[in-house]
């Protein structure tokens, strides 16, 4: 029998009873007096609260105890003293015992909502997939089930359709809303060589891409995994719930024997009065909310993350995210875009950047792409040149109408002359840390291009947000000096460790640990020892496999304002942890005295039906504080600016 | 007179408490019937788990299957950390949880509020 349906019964059957307490005090007795109190309670100890009793045999008989075995013992004495006190004709109390089952039921049927409404996030985010595609496959378009598309296969989406596996654009633009996977809450623009992500939504375009991950090896199997892990993982401050938990109930049963002995025997009081003291004690006591505080908390926070797209692993992270004192940076793709970009040309930007175009064309040196990715924006169609060489560490020249152009890096400035005006600008450019490309055309340097690597817009306002948190914020990087600390002065950064091997960072992370707990942001892709080393491993890397392998933490999104959002995070998470365990204990510690009777000298004292009430509503309230994480508002206190 | 014997009874209780609770009483193992290429345990759900302790063997594929004979709340969800695993057990049936053999260990699993818990020991 269901737990509501057994609610139902006990509530009705109880009843009666419930309007003859209130009747009482005013003189209104109900018919059939203690018979009808007797057959009603019975029929609840059978039905309602037979699965309690059995239970608590059960385990009992494995030498074990839970919070069934309070409920049981307690309800069983009230029942069965009050079966004795009817026979010699004194007051009984068969109400305790239905309204307790009453009680304790009524908490279980709210408690079994809110914890699948706590755990359903996975299940959301499984329910995002799609459930077909329209693969072409030797020219036709058939739509198949998406369990059968394979790596390989060019798949259409048409507007408004889901995409339904990880792939690369061959065909067609479109702006595809990713939010439910990387909490992007803006389209996304897509063309022919982006990546799509599964499960996402295509908005106005209509688009073909190659399927490359499928099945469990998307990026939405692997976060639903994640969080899968996530929402499972014991937290360290769990380990202190599993001592107390193991020795919970025996105890209880213990203080509730001395109870009784303690006001039958040295005080005096009644078998009846002894007894209800006793009974209080076992019902009030609950061991569930001190169970359930860390496990909801987790399995809600970690689920309202992944929504965000930030991926805690797991509770261990959560909690060492919490007592950050230094962020580590690396540079390139973490702090920086990643991709150098021409930002400024000196002399005509038309001629420069048409024979600079020219020469690196087919070129694929980094500071060559950031060339032909400005002379294509600039829409210059490179004009053709012949006679084309290299500069063997120098650069390369050609011959373009009759004359001969070069474009190279400083070591030119030995073979040809530069201006006065020129020179200037390049020790301008150098200084702000700028990599110089010298264009010349015969003898004469023309024009000057100054490539860098670029800060992200965001990352600027994401070092303030940390650095107001209190957090150090330190760059390491292999770049020289000169060019690490232009860029760490632009986003604010505290510290830079500059001209590092990249073999050599976990090597910096252990020296920073020995004065503070450090938390390392990466792409993934060549700092994984890193990652792995730092008290926290953050990785922001969308969603590359080794990512989400060596990161703590994953953030979905390339957005490094999310490393401040998911300390907030694990920071409210944490918090609401340590709130639920704090009444799950004050609540145990506070009610077991009361219940016993210790101050009934001022007239605080509890009846096993409140003592009923009040267990069935602190695991409840501890769940309910778990899910009401769901409604914390992470303020966007960090603008691009 | 009668309040000299409540208080020994009570006494005697309290020590029985200590004793069945705390005192050192065997654990329930098995070890998982190897047949063919799987193994599997049946592990039945009633008052805490027999068996508690299931020994499989590294790189077998192995299937655990839950019943669950007890209404308790508190047994209804079983949480395996280590695999991300967290299954409701509907009670009277038969539930199959596969477990990947691949790492050698000890793995805890408890009930869905952390109170009943039970290990599984992945041998060589």
């Amino acid at each position: 029998m269901s737990v509501m349906k057994r609610f139902w019964i006990a509530l009705i059957l109880s009843t009666p009873m419930l309007a003859n307490m209130i009747l009482m005090p005013f003189g209104v007795m109900m018919p059939g007096g203690k018979w009808l109190q007797f057959g009603l309670t019975t029929i609840i100890m059978v039905v309602a609260a037979g699965p309690f009793l059995q239970s608590a045999w059960a385990s009992f008989k494995k030498h074990h105890a839970n919070m069934d075995t309070l409920v049981a013992i307690g309800t069983i004495t009230a029942y069965i003293y009050s079966i004795y006190a009817m026979v010699i004709h004194e007051a009984v109390f068969f109400e305790s015992a239905a309204l307790v089952i009453t009680f304790v039921l009524l908490g279980q049927v709210f408690e079994e909502r809110m914890r699948s409404s706590a755990s359903n996030a996975v299940e959301k985010l499984v329910d995002l997939q799609a459930k077909d595609a329209e693969v072409i496959r030797d020219g036709e378009t058939i739509l198949i089930p998406l369990s059968e598309v394979i790596v390989g296969d060019v798949i259409s989406v048409r507007p408004g359709q889901k995409v339904a596996v990880d792939g690369v654009i061959i065909e067609g633009v479109s702006t595809i809303d990713e939010s439910m996977v990387t909490g992007e809450s803006m389209p996304v623009m897509k063309k022919v060589g982006d990546k799509v992500i599964g499960s996402t939504i295509n908005s106005n375009g209509a688009f073909t891409f190659r399927a490359e991950k499928i099945g469990d090896d998307t990026l939405l199997a692997q976060i639903v995994e994640l969080v899968k892990k996530a929402q499972t993982s014991h937290a360290p401050i769990q380990k202190l719930t599993d001592k107390v938990s193991d020795i919970f109930v025996p105890v209880v049963l213990i203080v509730s024997i001395m109870t009784f002995l303690f006001w039958y025997v040295v005080l005096g009081a009644t078998v009846s009065n002894a007894l209800i003291f006793a009974v209080s004690v076992l019902v009030i006591a609950c061991p569930c909310a001190l169970g359930l505080a860390t496990p909801t908390a987790l399995m809600v926070g970690t689920g309202l993350s992944a929504k965000m797209g930030i991926l805690i692993k797991n509770g261990e992270v959560l909690e060492a995210a919490n007592d950050l004192q230094t962020v580590v940076f690396d540079k390139t793709g973490t702090i920086t875009v990643g991709k150098p970009v021409v930002t400024d040309i000196i002399g005509d930007p038309q001629d420069v950047l048409s024979m600079a175009a020219s020469l690196e064309e087919s070129s694929e040196h980094p500071l060559a792409s950031a060339i032909m990715v400005r002379a294509s924006e600039n829409k210059i169609i490179p004009p053709k040149i012949t006679e084309f060489r290299a500069i063997e560490g120098k650069g390369v020249e050609a011959m373009f109408d009759g004359k001969r152009v070069f474009v190279g890096n400083d070591k030119l400035l030995g073979d040809y002359q530069i201006g006065a005006e020129m020179a200037v600008k390049v020790q301008q450019l150098q200084d702000e840390a700028k990599t110089v490309v010298f264009v010349g055309r015969g003898d004469e340097v023309v024009g000057l291009m100054a490539i860098q690597d670029e800060p992200k817009a965001t990352s600027k306002a994401a070092i303030s947000a940390l650095k107001a948190r209190g957090l150090k914020t330190i760059m390491l990087t292999g770049d020289n000096e000169r060019v690490a600390q232009s860029i760490a002065n632009q986003v604010g950064i505290d510290e830079v460790v500059a001209d590092v091997l990249p073999g050599d960072k976990a090597a910096h992370i252990r020296e920073l640990q020995k004065t503070s707990k450090v938390a390392f942001v990466g792409d993934g892709i060549n700092d994984a020892p890193a990652l792995t080393t730092a008290d926290v491993g953050i990785s922001m890397g969308s969603g590359t496999d080794i990512a989400i392998e060596s990161g703590g933490i994953i953030l979905v999104k390339n957005d490094l304002r999310d490393v401040n959002r998911a300390l907030i995070l694990s920071h409210k998470i944490v918090n609401r942890i340590k709130l639920n365990l704090f009444w799950a204990f004050v609540y145990n510690v506070l009610g077991i005295p009361v219940a016993a009777g210790l101050f009934y000298g001022i007239g605080l004292v509890l009846s096993p039906e409140l003592a009923g009430l009040a267990m069935a509503f602190s695991s409840l309230s501890v769940v309910t504080s778990s899910v009401l994480l769901n409604k914390v508002k992470i303020s966007q206190q960090t603008r691009i600016v | 007179m009668s309040k000299l014997i409540v208080s020994m009874i009570g006494i005697t209780v309290v020590g029985f408490i200590i004793w069945w609770f705390f005192g050192k009483h065997e654990q329930s193992t098995a070890i998982a019937d190897v047949k063919a290429d799987t193994q599997s345990v049946d592990i039945e759900v009633n008052g805490g788990y027999s068996v508690e302790t299931v020994i499989l063997k590294q790189g077998v594929p192995a299937v655990l299957n839950f019943k669950r004979l007890d209404s308790s709340s508190c047994l209804d969800h079983v949480v395996f950390p280590e695999f991300g695993i967290n299954r409701e057990l509907p009670k009277g049936e038969i539930e199959t949880i596969e477990i990947d053999t691949s790492q050698v260990g000890k793995f805890q699993w408890a009930c869905g509020m952390d109170m009943f818990r039970g290990n599984v020991i992945i041998e060589k």
